[in-house]
């Protein structure tokens, strides 16, 4: 008798027609769906089958221009005015609705991005509808966040987001930009701009005034648009880092401020004494969470020597456990890439990377036939010198170093232009504290990989952006002081 | 017979000594009634660059410095500063200012050396914060120094103007270069002797004088120096200094020129970064009791 050594699942898809979603979507302007001034829509597609979903307005200039009007407009008008608690209790009402309808945003974020409906479900959306949550109740209470300084709002905020967390992304920028006063235009991914737009129905729902949330989809030129706009006082990026360099250079001779969130390439250490079991689920957290579409993503491995080969033992055998598939089977572990586009990239630097030397290791999985996917990815016989361990590849692929001594790896970890977030594998609580102090990162995770809250700040230290969101310090982002 | 006077030689503050510009270049500034100041060094883009290497160098000795120790370094650096009084109102007054403006603003720079002393082991205090996460997590937000800072001194405020930028910098752990005031350079070569018997490790502080507008360009397309706060610049060179930094993603702090806000711990915050920890807590308990 053969046994079977590995546990089969039986598939348990999550059910896609609870996601209502329209034929074709507008902008959400001023209160009202408003169709695009060029008429042009574009398609956006699932990524786990190659299908359309639905297909939404291509914003231009004058898309843009009218979205800032009405924010200016709802700015000095009746948002302007409101007092923080009477706009707190909006922002709860949209976290409250968000909470109601959060099945159905998860399947419609599975759908338009393909990450794991676990993910979507147990991360993405809750974490979203907790943002505007914890976020509102600062609404009235910014004079306690800054002591002695007398704080007041920016006016309009252009807020770009990508197309990784889509809606926790929009949550992540809306949220704190009313709760300090200010009104937005917010431009998502082209490829992922569908539970923006739910949102847009909610926010629509909540009652808010009209213009205080305009909701303008589109791609680069429509990201172009809101930064090039006179009228809007800040931008709110999170990108990549060489589009979040030209924003910086655009708004030079302007006074509208920024907050960047940009690329990422962190370091997870492992040192000797770790518990390796837990450490190898943190790794394979910190990578292959989210398809690695992550800027935090814990890319580069640092194995102390002594442990090397049994981490790397466990890690590949952890690997061929992973279940790479429909993103709505709710045993996904790595759904789709999000777009050919990506997959090509992710493709480029797995093709590099053995041209370079490293030893490539991918687990035999069956893979949908249609659709963009790429197994987990482990690289073994990697320098700091190669290109996998210096750019952002944002995929499933990691690449493995080892290295001696303490003072050995800061080193190799802070020798980087990025300094997103890192983490850290250890028993010994002072080890661990000299190890989390001395990285160059905005997020530090001891013991733990890719953890979120609406409470912690998150941002990065050097070419990884500024500012931060998330916490009593993401306020500020959105504040004169 | 008269004795002759001994006059002072003005020269560089870089890691602790005290160079001429390796260019061997000068200028003359004029002070009051069109008398030069002196042979003044001009600074070159090499002394800059040896400049941040001594910035950079000295960051692993005063970043990870007990605050405690830091707020002692700064109280010390009041106590030099009031025992050459005489001195730093003298100089000021060769540069323009009248007598009593001369002693008020050296009053105003010895207190703000005392405030800022004050700040070191508080900020952190009064700003950071531990985070209530949903998760099971020990999570806390805390500022760190952004590393090397490049200054540009304020033009007019030759020493309070230029405490006021620099305290907050290295209060906050930074090491920095001072560019000082091009046409009233003597307070920051002086207030380099201060902080050269203040117990400041060498590096620290590093202070070139020269032309602005030729250095400008060179401190913000450096890629060692993290961030740049610079006062008094016009829209224009503002909006270059953007543009050109942009190659390692500066801090760029402007800071406009006033002499009454310059005691604000904001302006600490400025050229820090903020990390936050996340640690798990076990969440088991003994016998299955609850707390």
């Amino acid at each position: 008798m053969k046994k079977n050594t590995q546990w089969e699942y039986a598939p348990a898809p999550e059910a896609a027609k609870i996601a209502k979603i329209a034929k074709r979507y507008d902008h959400f302007i001023n209160g009202k769906w408003t169709p695009p001034q060029s008429g042009n829509y574009f398609r956006t597609i699932n990524p786990g089958n190659g299908r359309k979903l639905s297909e939404v307005a291509d914003g231009n200039d004058a898309d843009v221009d009218a979205a800032v009007k009405a924010a200016r407009a709802a700015y000095e008008g009746p948002w302007g005015k409101m007092s923080g608690r009477e706009r707190g209790k909006y922002i709860y009402r949209i976290a409250r609705l968000m909470q109601e309808r959060a099945r159905e945003f998860s399947i419609i974020e599975t759908l338009d991005g393909g990450k794991p409906i676990r993910e979507s479900r147990d991360i993405d959306v809750p974490l979203a509808a907790n943002h505007f949550f914890y976020t509102a109740g600062w609404a009235d209470k910014l004079e306690y966040a800054f002591p002695n300084r007398k704080v007041a709002s920016l006016g309009v905020a252009g807020q770009i987001i990508p197309w990784n967390f889509p809606l926790l992304m929009a949550a992540w920028k809306i949220a704190p930009a009313l709760a300090t006063g200010n009104t937005v235009v917010l431009k998502p991914a082209e490829t992922t701009p569908l539970t923006a737009l739910k949102l847009a129905e909610i926010i629509a729902d909540s009652g808010l005034p009209e213009g205080v949330v305009n909701i303008v989809t589109g791609a680069g030129s429509t990201g172009a648009a809101i930064v090039n706009h006179p009228d809007i006082d800040k931008i709110a990026f999170t990108g990549s880092t060489g589009v979040g360099k030209l924003i910086q250079q655009t708004i030079a001779n302007t006074d509208k401020r920024a907050t960047l969130e940009l690329g990422g390439k962190a370091a997870n250490i492992i040192l000797e004494d770790a518990a390796i079991d837990q450490a190898v689920e943190g790794i394979v957290n910190g990578i292959y969470f989210n398809q690695g579409h992550v800027c935090c993503a814990g890319s580069r491995l640092f194995i102390q020597e002594s442990v090397y080969d049994e981490v790397i033992w466990k890690l590949k055998r952890r690997m061929r456990t992973l279940v790479v598939g429909d993103p709505l089977d709710k045993n996904t572990d790595i759904g789709a890439i999000n777009s050919k586009e990506q997959l090509k990239t992710i493709q480029k630097y797995i093709q590099l990377g053995q041209e370079q030397g490293g030893e490539m290791y991918q687990p035999k999985c069956k893979l949908p036939a249609a659709g963009n996917w790429c197994p987990p990815t482990l690289f073994t016989n990697v320098t700091q010198s190669s290109v996998i361990a210096q750019e952002e590849i944002f995929g499933p692929v990691l690449a493995a170093q080892s290295f001696r001594t303490v003072p050995e790896v800061i080193s190799k970890a802070n020798n980087t232009p990025y300094g997103l977030s890192a983490g850290v594998w250890c028993d010994k609580g002072a080890r661990l504290f000299q190890l989390t102090t001395q990285l160059e990162a905005g997020v530090v995770w001891g013991n733990t990989f890719n953890q979120f809250d609406p409470a912690s700040p998150f941002g990065g230290f050097k070419e990884s952006g500024f500012g931060r969101e998330g916490g009593l310090h993401g306020l500020a982002a959105y504040l004169e002081m | 017979m008269d004795r002759l006077e001994i006059l002072k030689t003005y020269k560089l503050y870089i890691n602790g000594k005290f160079p001429r510009s390796e260019s061997g270049r000068y200028y003359t500034p004029e002070g009051r009634g069109g008398k030069a100041l002196g042979n003044i060094c001009q600074s070159s883009r090499k002394d800059l660059r040896e400049s941040v290497l001594a910035a950079r160098g000295a960051l692993g000795n005063w970043a990870p410095r007990a605050a405690f120790n830091r707020s002692q370094i700064l109280y010390r650096m009041g106590e030099m500063l009031e025992g050459r009084r005489a001195q730093f109102e003298d100089e000021l007054k060769q540069q323009g200012s009248t007598a009593a403006a001369a002693r008020k603003e050296v009053e105003t720079a010895i207190d703000l050396a005392v405030y800022y002393a004050g700040w070191c082991d508080k900020y952190q205090q009064v700003f950071s914060a531990v985070n209530p996460v949903s998760t099971a997590h020990f999570n806390f937000s805390v500022y760190e120094p952004v590393g090397v800072v490049a200054a540009i001194a304020p033009e007019n405020s030759a020493l309070a103007g230029l405490l006021g930028t620099l305290l907050p910098i290295i209060a906050g752990g930074n090491t920095c270069i001072v560019l000082a005031s091009t046409g009233k350079p003597l307070s920051a070569i002086t207030l380099a002797e201060v902080l050269a018997t203040s117990d400041l490790p060498g590096g620290v502080v590093n202070i070139l004088t020269g032309d602005r507008k030729e250095l400008l360009p060179i401190f913000a397309t450096h890629m060692d120096i993290n961030s740049l706060v610079a006062s008094d610049l016009t829209k224009t060179q503002i909006a270059d200094i953007k543009q050109a930094s942009v190659n390692n993603l500066k801090r760029i702090v402007i800071h406009k020129e006033d002499v009454s806000k310059l005691e604000d711990p904001y302006a600490i915050l400025k050229t820090q970064e903020i990390k936050t920890t996340w640690h798990p807590i076990e969440t088991s308990i003994a016998g299955g009791g609850k707390y």
